[in-house]
């Protein structure tokens, strides 16, 4: 039998194990987090946002290069992928939540979350086969596809739960004064729920624009602004995550700390958009 | 904003405008059926889009796995796409499982202890910013990691930890420098080091989740018979809450093994066996991110594509076992999304 001391020794051992297992644990985010910001803030000028990137040599003789047809690029692709994704998502949603008894539904929950749990690289070659391939080259468009199906497990998710947290008697209010079901999900529930809509949709946005290995091979890359806005949809473009990688495992210095400056454009509009999709689910309560 | 937006019933127009004017049998029938059509169609694409994920990866990489044989690509260890078109995954498929379990081991523990110290001991405020800084580990993207770890983990690591182990062991223990590897910085190790990281909040949030949701009656009842807070969390909360810890760490160990980028740019990218601890290698992520860009031989890509398939298979299995044991210990909620 331990004595009281010695239980009481144990209890505050394993106290502080808890917060140093805790400190372990966040102090490599904030060191990531200050070298991102120490390395990135010196290239972060205006040739950054208004400048294309162009060969390597660009850099090296000291021409003014940046990122703009990267950011341009992320932009687009972004929202086509969000506009592809939304309402594939939120009719799984709306059929989860909303068609509670559908024979379908066990089997689209377990597809769904398989979906969901998937490698991203895997939804890249996907996109690959299906886009790159009938098309003949890599483009926009396969990547903004690459990018939806990124976003459609998760958007489908949040919002089969946002809908499910609208209580019964508001759809059996608005069936109860004569609308058909189809007004009752759109017109009543859907805006009661707009919180947890938008908050969903912005966590699956957020997601898909820090996703770097789907767009590898499908928008590819491009190191200028294409000439032409079709060539947006039907040829290579850039998007930051995977220009990020490009220019961290190039060999030239001045791409690295370009690379950096990526870093801190690409964490700042992740961490905005998680911090509204948070400050929204406040809201809602 | 009023009481009247948070109240649908009482704020929509069109349902005020349709008590007066009650719409035609036909325009609630056909609307009903048109609205239950398009919205099963677009809950089946995404039934089709998993199962066509799998056709697809399937069907790509059939030439190669009809050449040697599933169970041959995946066993074989020759990855040659230059000279002899020789293909087999063992390297990447043990490159994967080699990181991503010794990722879970590192990582289980300190994730379990933020769980229950955020869950038992820290102030509502503390827990709410130690919350909110697990779930920026997961919203941090992949790349951003990865050029850190190029640039400064990978480099700090071999000057102050890898080298003075390797040139420790040089001297008393040579036989181990095999195992050792080459100490260049970028390799296993790192990979693993930063995939333990990038896992956490998995964990974390079920665990945390699991531990909240037991009922605060267990908790008392230990302490009424004079329990030290430990030994309430360790004999009362922890066995009561272990199918959500099972269930976080088999979720975790699925991310794990679909991590893609930070891995690509930090393993070191070798793909011939044996690997070693500190030593370049590979997985099945990485070799397709580095090698499907340049693959020009059509078997060299229909391998890329069957090693796809093999990921498939791995991220499936594991996210079911995962599926499986939330929802027999009815786990709601506390996902990273």
């Amino acid at each position: 039998m331990k004595t009281l001391l010695q239980r009481n020794i144990r209890d505050r051992i394993m106290e502080s194990l808890l917060v140093l297992s805790t400190i372990v644990v966040l102090l490599p985010l904030i060191i990531i987090l200050v070298h991102v910001v120490l390395n990135g803030i010196s290239a972060l000028n205006w040739d950054f946002f208004t400048q294309e990137l162009g060969s390597p040599s660009r850099a090296m003789q000291g021409r003014p290069t940046g990122l703009v047809h990267t950011i341009i690029g992320t932009v687009v692709i972004d929202f086509l992928a969000l506009f592809l994704a939304v309402p594939i998502g939120m009719g799984a949603g709306i059929m989860l939540s909303e068609f509670p008894d559908h024979k379908l539904n066990p089997t689209l929950r377990i597809m769904n979350d398989t979906l969901n749990g998937m490698p991203a690289i895997l939804k890249g070659l996907l996109a690959f086969v299906l886009i790159v391939k009938p098309m003949g080259t890599f483009s926009g468009l396969a990547g903004a596809v690459a990018l939806a199906f990124v976003m459609i497990p998760i958007i489908a998710r949040t919002t089969e739960s946002a809908l499910m947290s609208i209580p019964w008697s508001i759809r059996e209010a608005g069936l109860a004064i004569g609308l058909p079901r189809w007004r009752v999900v759109l017109s009543t529930v859907m805006p009661a729920a707009r919180f947890g809509l938008v908050t969903g949709t912005l966590i699956a946005f957020a997601r898909a624009a820090g996703e770097a290995a789907p767009l590898l091979f499908t928008s590819f890359g491009n190191n200028y602004l294409p000439n032409h806005w079709l060539g947006m949809l039907l040829g290579p473009v850039d998007t930051l995550p995977q220009r990020l990688y490009s220019l961290a495992i190039s060999p030239y210095s001045h791409w690295h700390s370009m690379g950096w400056a990526a870093a801190i454009v690409l964490l700042v509009f992740v961490i905005f958009c998680f911090a509204t999709a948070r400050y929204l689910t406040r809201q809602k309560h | 904003m009023t009481l009247d937006n948070n109240n649908p019933a009482n704020g929509s127009k069109e349902a005020q405008e349709l008590l007066r004017r009650p719409p035609s049998a036909l325009y609630r029938w056909l609307g009903d059926r048109i609205f239950a059509v398009v919205v099963v169609m677009l809950g089946m694409s995404i039934i089709a889009l998993a199962a066509g994920m799998a056709i697809v990866l399937y069907g790509e990489g059939s030439a190669a796995l009809r050449q040697f044989g599933f169970l041959g690509f995946v066993t074989g260890t020759t990855w040659d796409p230059a000279v002899q078109l020789v293909f087999g995954a063992f390297p990447f498929l043990f490159g994967t499982v080699v990181t991503s379990v010794a990722a879970l081991l590192i990582s289980f523990f300190p994730a379990i202890g933020v769980a229950i110290f955020t869950a038992e001991y820290a102030p509502r405020w503390l827990s709410a910013i130690i919350d909110n800084l697990i779930q920026l580990i997961a919203a941090v993207p992949s790349v951003v990691i990865g050029i850190w770890g190029i640039f400064v983990l990978a480099p700090w690591m071999r000057d102050n930890v890898y080298l003075p182990i390797f040139t420790w062991a040089e001297t008393s223990y040579p036989a181990l420098l095999p195992i050792l590897g080459n100490p260049m910085g970028y390799g296993l190790a790192t990979a693993t080091i930063v995939l333990s990281l990038m896992i956490v909040p998995f964990t974390t949030a079920l665990a945390k989740d699991a531990i909240k949701s037991v009922p605060v009656a267990q908790r008392e009842a230990s302490r009424a018979l004079g329990a030290t807070k430990w030994e309430v969390i360790r004999m009362a909360v922890l066995p009561y809450a272990r199918g959500g810890i099972l269930a976080g760490a088999i979720l975790s160990l699925g991310r794990a093994i679909g991590e893609t980028m930070a891995v690509a740019m930090l393993i070191g990218n070798k793909n011939t066996l044996p690997f070693s601890i500190f030593g370049a290698g590979a997985t099945m992520p990485s070799v397709i991110v580095n090698e499907f860009r340049e693959a020009v031989e059509t078997l060299h890509l229909s391998s890329l594509m069957a090693v796809g398939f093999t990921l498939f298979i791995i991220a499936l299995i594991v996210n079911l076992a995962a599926a499986y044991l939330t929802r027999k210990f009815s786990i709601k909620g506390g996902q990273v999304v």
